[in-house]
């Protein structure tokens, strides 16, 4: 599988050459959320706000009420944990064209409980107004931008960073509320998003061969939740359906697709991967993964579960398709 | 753009007077009438809004209707067609300032200075705090005179000061004019938004506040003592004017002081019971008067009276 590094860092650049009103705000992260080389090349156009969370948030919606596009930058966390108020009725309640990227989405970073954005994707979802996209690969990355400028209100990115694999061929781009369909099956219909899209993969192969036949849905508008593509997968399944995530297991993916289901009358059973309701801690996203199951090998348990037979598969066999990771060696700090 | 003050330079100290006048007894008639009002803060603040909407705003004439619509409906992809309280403050120009209220919760007082200015009917009031108006207790961006949502305190300065930036990209000469209240200086976001207006030399914002010394649960000293305010902001970068909340021509002053590289704030000591002194026997708490009994109310029936008397 091929990897891309600095994806988002030279896209930006190059998206934004033509487009003066875009504005970059960043909260002193200026590197560990690739907008370093923006700063170099439109230093104009960059603005360091130091840790000023709340009030920053509230100065891109008054950026955006002046026609300027502002793309606010830092880690998830410190956005919709620290200034959930200002995000709300700064920016969500006139429904502004303010565009966030938060990084480190769900346990993807050693930092700690303080650093994961575990429940951001539930708190952005019930915002009204707001758009919530999350990207799982190098094509989401690079497409994410044109996605989120063509919404006329505010967008929330769960966005990567370092070395990112590419899943998806570039030309088949992220569209707004559409889901892609990694492979067709029809025993199991698994939804995932975000870095749970590759671990799955990961796993689906070996199913595979074992005789499992899954039908593997990316989801990448995360709100809006309505693709009806979804529910057709959902329905033609022979056992059931497993949403993958990296977010708590409540009022993200899982629960989108639970309230979808319920509301269409489809009746399938339900298996919601994620981490458990509870906080994580500090340690790679490998061993976090692991831990919380939310791995392909968590994946595989749950399909023998969901089908009733041992298939056999173990970590050596999944391990063998492992890609790189998506921290890059040069930034050994991992923030 | 020809600026409309409406009131001829010559005059503006009487008017000024005669609006705050204007403002503190709609607001005692309408609290009288509805058993309930924002009182304390009309008498704090009335000579501030006044001079405001009087002397220092440089705006055009109101461009919206004299009595507000009814409420349409909030921000979304289904009101597309949402309309802003600003236009009580006039067109949008690069020349022209605008005005940016953020104690939301003053909002009887903005209405009734709007009206003691010409920019909106008395009719307006009657739609104080009715169903499907957009008269608001609290306003809103939809309601006459406001142009940001600023009902969760300090967000209206850091709005503001994003619009303040963006009218720096474009070269405006017009200002941003924040009216704050002192309560707001322990919101830890209204420090943040001075560290960003000293960085980058926003001296295109000034900020009147509103030093009561009062917050809902009673006296700031008591609640939160917020210390030599003024030494705080300058130590924040700010120029720093402290006034008599109740002289028009003291309130007036310090406004041409924008454009030096810094942001303008001018503290307005101020009397939570200015003009209505029966208010003091309430006193710690007056956030928010609503009448203990009848023979309260006719008390302050009497103080109406006087004050119409006396004109």
């Amino acid at each position: 599988m091929e990897t891309v590094s600095r994806v988002h860092a030279n896209n930006l650049v190059s998206w934004a050459k033509d487009r003066p009103k875009v504005l970059v705000l960043s909260a002193d992260l200026t590197g560990s959320t690739e907008i370093d080389q923006f700063r170099e090349i439109y230093p104009d156009r960059f603005f360091s706000m130091g840790m000023t969370e709340q009030s920053m948030m509230s100065m891109a919606g008054g950026l955006a009420r002046e026609g300027f596009y502002p793309f606010v930058h830092t880690f998830a966390v410190f956005m919709y944990r620290r200034a959930l108020d200002q995000i709300a009725m700064s920016i969500a309640y006139p429904n502004l064209p303010v565009r966030m990227f938060g990084f480190l989405p769900g346990i993807m970073t050693p930092g700690g409980a303080t650093h994961q954005a575990i429940e951001d994707i539930a708190v952005m979802r019930s915002l009204p107004n707001m758009t919530v996209l999350e990207c799982g690969d190098a094509t989401d990355v690079e497409s994410v931008l044109d996605v989120a400028h063509d919404v006329p209100g505010p967008v929330y990115v769960r966005m990567l960073r370092g070395e990112i694999p590419r899943l998806f061929p570039r030309n088949e781009r992220m569209k707004l509320g559409v889901a892609r369909r990694v492979c067709k099956g029809s025993d199991i219909a698994l939804v995932s998003s975000g870095v749970c899209t590759e671990e799955a993969m990961r796993a689906t192969a070996a199913l595979r061969e074992r005789g499992v036949s899954i039908e593997h849905i990316h989801v990448s508008t995360l709100k809006p939740f309505a693709d009806p593509t979804i529910l057709e997968s959902i329905a033609q399944t022979k056992y059931g359906v497993i949403t993958m995530e990296n977010h708590t297991v409540l009022g993200g993916l899982g629960t989108a697709v639970a309230e979808m289901m319920a509301e269409a009358g489809v009746g399938r059973k339900l298996v919601r991967i994620g981490l458990p309701d509870q906080f994580a801690h500090g340690a790679s996203q490998h061993y976090l993964m692991r831990e919380y199951g939310l791995d392909a090998l968590a994946l595989v348990r749950n399909v023998e579960s969901l089908v009733g037979t041992e298939l056999g598969v173990g970590d050596e066999e999944l391990a063998s398709v492992r890609v790189n990771p998506i921290h890059s060696e040069a930034k050994a700090e991992a923030l | 753009m020809h600026v409309d003050l409406q009131i001829p330079e010559e005059q503006w100290a009487h008017a000024a007077r005669r609006a705050a006048y204007g403002i503190r007894r709609r607001v005692l008639e309408h609290t009288i009438n509805n058993n309930g009002g924002y009182l304390s803060q009309a008498c704090s603040s009335a000579e501030t809004i006044a001079v405001l909407y009087t002397k220092v705003l440089k705006i055009g004439k109101s461009t919206a209707p004299a009595v507000p619509a009814a409420f349409a409906g909030v921000p979304g992809h289904a009101h597309a067609d949402y309309t802003t309280g600003a236009l009580y403050n006039g067109p949008r120009h690069a020349d022209l300032d605008r005005f940016f209220f953020s104690p939301a919760h003053y909002a009887l007082v903005l209405y009734a200075a709007l009206i003691e200015v010409g920019r909106m009917s008395s009719e307006g009031l009657l739609q104080f705090n009715k169903d499907g108006s957009t008269v608001e207790m609290i306003g809103a961006e939809h309601s006459p005179g406001m142009e940001t949502t600023t009902g969760s305190l300090a967000q209206g300065l850091s709005q503001a000061a994003g619009i303040a930036l963006a009218r720096k990209l474009r070269g405006e000469k017009g200002r941003c004019v924040v009216y704050m209240s002192d309560g707001e200086f322990q919101e830890g976001q209204t420090w943040e938004t001075f560290e960003i207006l000293f960085h980058y030399r926003l001296d295109n914002v000034l900020v009147y506040v509103d030093v009561n010394g009062q917050q809902c649960d009673g006296k700031m000293i008591d609640v939160l003592d917020l210390g030599d305010l003024a030494a705080k902001l300058r130590a924040f970068g700010a120029i720093v004017y402290d006034v008599d909340g109740h002289n028009v021509e003291d309130l007036a002053q310090p406004s041409a002081a924008t454009g030096q590289g810094a942001p303008v704030v001018v503290l307005c000591r101020t009397n939570p019971c200015a003009g209505i002194s029966l208010l003091q026997d309430r006193a710690p708490k007056l956030h928010y008067v609503r009448f203990k009994s009848e023979a309260e109310r006719d008390e302050y029936r009497l103080v109406l009276q006087t004050m119409e008397q006396e004109g």
